[in-house]
């Protein structure tokens, strides 16, 4: 059932403009049937006006949108089969949920027996089968949630873009839809574009994650890819948390850095000697040392936060800018005290991101 | 408590002295069987009821707010809706130009529609220059004429509240239908327009409110050979002096006028409970 249903969606080459502005550049996405791939990126960044295009409210001003392997630029909105959440839901606030989710089908043709028996069975697999008759404004956010996917599934889209979906949810009831909605999405097999601002949510949900900045696609990669070997330092600081370190390049393995520690580090792209380059290293790859030496960072704790299974140090580093340490908590671990000295290294040479400097 | 409705005191005087007690003094003269005034009768309603030609004026009175502001709608739906999706500059042209009516006197507007209306006018020139017609038209003096102008003059507040509500759709809901595979009528027939009723129940109650007690407007256009109430009510006043007849027309106009704009106004709540998000 999964394979016949899934749709490979492509943009080739997509540019839009506003006017004289460029809001998305160069965009080039290949999604496998089934897929689901975030689309993660600052506000203004240009997420939206992508999923615009894909659904055909927007033309694009260069490029080609495809479906399984057929262009679609010329089909309007209600001919693509597109389905969309949207962040505020948008369902018809003068019809019942019901006449919500038989929308898209007698827009579509059916006759009222097959309307009728489909509406049931999509209440049902989103858990709202006795909420039929209610109004919209009579339903939680969650269940309006709910009632927005039944509608725009029933009609059996080729893919399914959500908008910021889970947005106007609070935290615990976003990620119980988010559980729901990936459960749906696996049980369909629908090809799915989620968009968002929320890292987290890209990285416990997609398959595969773009992140967006200005128009462009910075980098694709599955979560662990992501997060593990950002390729440019836009997606490191915005994926997760890092600390950014100013250096010069030594040679092929190793950094001075602006304060003095000389880092040994094991970059894809080696870079010309004296160049200048940042370096990133996330929190977590930060380790404690028993005593100062060659690449070693000597520094005073400034605040702890215990932040449930780990603990998260501010520390200032001793003639240069302050770093984040996570350290996993044990049970009986104590914690280390506001004022200490400590001595702090990379987990190892590969835990330390080389960019060029901006 | 208390603060609150003293609060309320200079506003509930001023609709007692200029509202509510030129109303009693109204109802208490229709009461009066005779230009004398003596004595206490229901005289006049009995007369008005069995009198065809005087209720007949009320019918027709009531069938030309009818006509005015479906004709009105008819035009004014599409304005307030071009008005609505057009971009932020051209908007407010387009308010400009539906509200321009109301920034002239409504004698001037009129003055200028007998120009546009009559036998040489603006309109019979151009269809007699075109060749459309060998005759010039009768517009003026006629019930079309009438409700042609009505539905202009009273425009505005057709388009206005119909804007308000069209503007304050939310646009996602058109596009959410668009996706679900309705076309473009689909989406005005089952979306747009059930929202925006509410809109269109008050342009209605307004223009249909305005439309039928128009005096100078119906009187001008309409010439003296189509009467209607507001002329019928001061020809009984000022040309026939019969005072408490006027009075007593008046009072039962207000009275279908309130249960025409009351039934309006249901419908319009019932459509709003609907429409509420
Ligand atoms: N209709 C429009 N006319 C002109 N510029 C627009 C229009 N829509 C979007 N833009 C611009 O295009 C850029 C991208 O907008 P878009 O809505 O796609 O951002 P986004 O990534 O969805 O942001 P957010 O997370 O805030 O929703 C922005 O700079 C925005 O100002
Ligand atoms: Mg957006």
């Amino acid at each position: 059932m999964t394979a016949s249903r899934s749709h490979r969606v492509r943009l080739d080459a997509i540019t839009h403009r506003f006017g004289a502005s460029t809001a998305v550049r160069d965009i080039n996405l290949d999604i496998a049937g089934g897929e689901l791939v975030a689309l993660l990126g600052p506000s203004g960044c240009g997420k939206s006006t992508l999923l615009r295009i894909i659904s055909g409210f927007i033309r694009q001003s260069e490029g080609r949108v495809l479906f399984d392997d057929s262009i679609a630029d010329a089909l309007s909105p209600a001919e693509r089969g597109v389905g969309i959440v949207f962040q505020n839901y948008a369902l018809f606030p003068h019809m019942s949920v019901g006449e919500n989710v038989a929308y898209g089908l007698q827009a579509h043709k059916w006759s009222r027996e097959r309307i009728a028996k489909r509406v049931a069975e999509m209440l049902d697999l989103v858990h709202m089968g006795e909420f039929a008759g209610r109004k919209p404004r009579e339903l939680s956010g969650g269940q309006q949630q709910r009632v927005a996917l039944a509608r725009c599934l029933a009609i059996d889209p080729k893919v399914l873009l959500l908008d910021e979906p889970f947005g106007a949810l609070d935290k615990n009831l976003r990620l119980d839809m988010q559980i729901e909605v990936k459960r749906l999405q696996r049980q369909s097999g629908i090809t799915t574009i989620l968009v968002t601002h929320d890292q987290e949510e890209a990285l416990s949900m997609a398959d595969r994650i773009a992140v967006m900045s200005r128009g462009r696609i910075e980098q694709i990669s599955t979560p662990t890819g992501i997060y593990d070997t950002p390729q440019t330092l836009f997606v490191n600081e915005f994926v997760g948390t890092t600390n950014v370190l100013r250096g010069e390049f030594i040679d092929g393995s190793a950094v001075q850095l602006e304060h003095g520690v000389v880092l040994p580090v094991s970059p894809d792209k080696i870079f010309q000697q004296g160049h200048a380059v940042v370096v990133s290293i996330r929190p977590e790859q930060l380790r404690f040392q028993p005593a100062p030496s060659d690449g070693v960072f000597t520094a005073i704790i400034t605040t702890v936060l215990p932040l449930g299974a780990q603990v998260v140090y501010d520390v200032a580093l001793t003639g240069g800018p302050s770093l984040k340490v996570a350290e996993p908590r044990d049970a009986e671990g104590e914690l280390r005290e506001v004022g200490a000295t400590v001595y702090l290294a990379p987990a190892s040479p590969a835990a330390c991101h080389v960019f060029p400097a901006s | 408590m208390e603060a609150d409705s003293r609060l309320v005191l200079p506003l509930a005087a001023l609709f007692t002295a200029f509202f509510v007690a030129p109303l009693v003094v109204l109802l208490l003269l229709s009461l009066h069987g005779d230009i004398a005034m003596q004595g206490w009768t229901l005289g006049n309603y009995v007369k008005f009821f069995s009198d065809p030609f005087s209720y007949s004026i009320l019918i027709d009175t009531l069938l030309l707010g009818v006509k005015a502001t479906l004709v009105c709608l008819l035009f004014g739906y599409p304005v307030a809706w071009l008005c609505a999706s057009a971009g932020a500059r051209w908007q407010s042209v387009l308010v400009f130009l539906v509200i321009l009516p109301i920034l002239t006197s409504v004698v001037v507007r009129t003055f200028s529609w007998i120009v546009i209306l009559g036998r040489q006018g603006l309109l019979n020139q151009i269809v007699t220059g075109l060749g459309l017609s060998n005759e010039p038209l009768r517009l003026l003096y006629t019930e079309v004429g009438v409700v042609m102008v009505l539905a202009q003059v009273q425009m505005p507040l057709m388009v206005l509240p119909i804007l308000t509500v069209l503007s304050k759709l939310d646009p996602n809901l058109g596009d959410a239908s668009r996706v679900l595979g309705a076309g473009e009528w689909r989406t005005f027939f089952r979306i747009t327009l059930p929202l925006s009723l509410p809109g269109i129940i008050a342009g209605c109650i307004l223009t249909y409110a305005a439309s039928i007690t128009a005096f100078v407007t119906q009187t001008l256009i309409g010439g003296a050979r189509l009467i209607y109430m507001p002329l019928n009510i001061y020809q009984q006043a000022v040309g026939a002096n019969n005072w408490p007849f006027a009075a007593a027309l008046s009072i039962i106009f207000m009275i279908t006028v309130m249960i025409v704009v009351g039934v309006l106004g249901a419908i319009g709540r019932r459509s709003e409970i609907h429409g509420r998000a």
